[in-house]
């Protein structure tokens, strides 16, 4: 078929010369994940935006509750020394409390999850890799915010 | 009544490596070559010039294409800022050659050249455009009104109402700020600073009747809400417009439209 006295493949080309030739053009080299006439396919949903909204302004109120929450237990009131069972089980007594810890820590995972789930669709380049880290995340944050709203509920002063 | 003659020497101008007053330098060029039928890599190649560093990037590209390298390969057209061919990144910074002069980006270092990130190399500094005006032509980036009819008069806008859009009315589409945005380099599926200021340009003019339309479609997964405000557009864009400012609007007037 070819007419070029090319030698057996295996052997680059020589000083530049190529061994593409106008029958035999170079490969074309695509790029990854490239936008075309089909892609992205649209959605038409207002998921991102509300997830947008949510990291601000969780963002605002978690700066309260955190800042306040390492107050009281590093810096007030004697510091970190104070805190033991009965200290935990004396601030779970009150509601107030209760709520406090229970918002702090669905704000603070969902937060954390939706940023960890850009960050993973910013940096992660395949489609598998993608589905697998969002997943695991997905996993962790559910099972985190079941067991710590569980605590926070069904939490026993008077366990032995 | 004589022309004066001017000295010879002078007129030419060309380099006097031994004259005290040659404006003449040496600067070294570090262009990144690209040749997919020679190579699959990509390698840097050093050209040294005698050069004014009064003249711009380009005039050194033209130099090393037309007397040291014909087989060079980039884009230009107009060779003065408005037609956006000749984006490319020189130190690292995505600009236009011919808006960068030699003076200004320190020539006393090997100047580096290489094509504009995120988009496929094809030769040299010429990467494919195509995903990038893909996104262009996904937001619509022209006028749309309700009406059917031909319209008899000149559609009259106040002064103010040309204002709202105008630093958005400067894109060049030279892709400077698209191939300088991070998330746009790791999945190109994100519509792209360039596309958002072209969608920005008839979402807030007054005489368009499809902002809406074109709100939803940067409303979705790949849209504005992918922007993560690293204002390396505003940095990289030639024309001085306000990108990331131009995606915050879009962003709020989004927000504004559901509360």
């Amino acid at each position: 078929m070819s007419t070029t006295e090319s030698p057996a493949s295996g052997i680059g080309p020589v000083e530049g010369a190529s061994v593409y030739t106008v029958d035999n053009p170079a490969p074309f080299i695509e790029a990854p994940r490239k936008r075309t006439k089909k892609t992205p396919k649209s959605t038409r949903g207002n998921f991102e935006m509300y997830g947008w909204l949510f990291m601000r302004l969780s963002g605002i109120v978690l700066v309260v509750l955190v800042i306040g929450h390492l107050l009281i237990q590093l810096v007030l009131d004697g510091g970190v020394s104070k805190v033991g069972f009965a200290f935990v089980a004396g601030r779970w007594a009150s509601p107030w409390w209760q709520v406090w810890d229970l918002l702090m820590l669905w704000l603070a995972m969902l937060h954390g999850c939706n940023g960890l789930r850009t960050v993973i669709n910013d940096y992660a380049e395949r489609a598998n890799t993608r589905l697998w880290l969002k997943g695991l995340l997905y996993t962790a944050t559910v099972w985190t915010i079941l067991l710590g709203t569980l605590v926070i509920f069904t939490f026993d002063p008077n366990i032995r | 009544m004589a022309t004066p003659v001017l000295d010879k020497a002078d007129a030419a101008g060309q380099p006097e490596p031994g004259f005290a007053d040659s404006p003449y330098i040496t600067v070294t060029f570090r262009v990144r070559r690209f040749n997919p039928e020679v190579s699959a890599e990509s390698v840097w190649e050093d050209f040294q010039l005698e050069i004014d560093p009064k003249e711009r990037v380009l005039d050194a590209l033209h130099k090393i294409k037309w007397d040291l390298d014909g087989t060079l390969t980039f884009r230009r057209s107009c060779a003065h800022g408005i037609c956006g061919s000749d984006a490319m990144r020189i130190n690292g910074k995505n600009r236009l050659a011919c808006k960068t002069l030699i003076k200004d980006i320190n020539p006393e270092k090997p100047i580096t050249v290489e094509a504009i990130k995120g988009l496929t190399v094809l030769k040299d500094l010429v990467v494919d455009m195509e995903p990038f005006f893909q996104a262009y032509r996904d937001v619509m980036p022209f006028l749309i009104t309700k009406d059917t009819n031909e319209p008899t008069r000149e559609r009259l806008q106040s002064a103010e109402d040309r204002a709202r859009f105008d630093d958005t009315t400067k894109c060049i589409l030279c892709a400077a700020c698209t191939s300088s945005c991070p998330v746009f380099w790791n999945d190109g599926q994100y519509f792209g600073p360039a596309a958002i200021v072209n969608a920005h340009r008839f979402i807030f003019d007054s005489r368009d009747e499809a902002g809406e339309q074109r709100l939803e479609i940067l409303n979705d997964k790949d849209g504005v809400w992918r922007c993560r405000t690293t204002f390396n557009c505003t940095d990289a864009c030639p024309r001085g417009i306000e990108v990331t400012k131009a995606i915050a609007e879009v962003k709020r007037a989004l927000i504004t439209r559901r509360f």
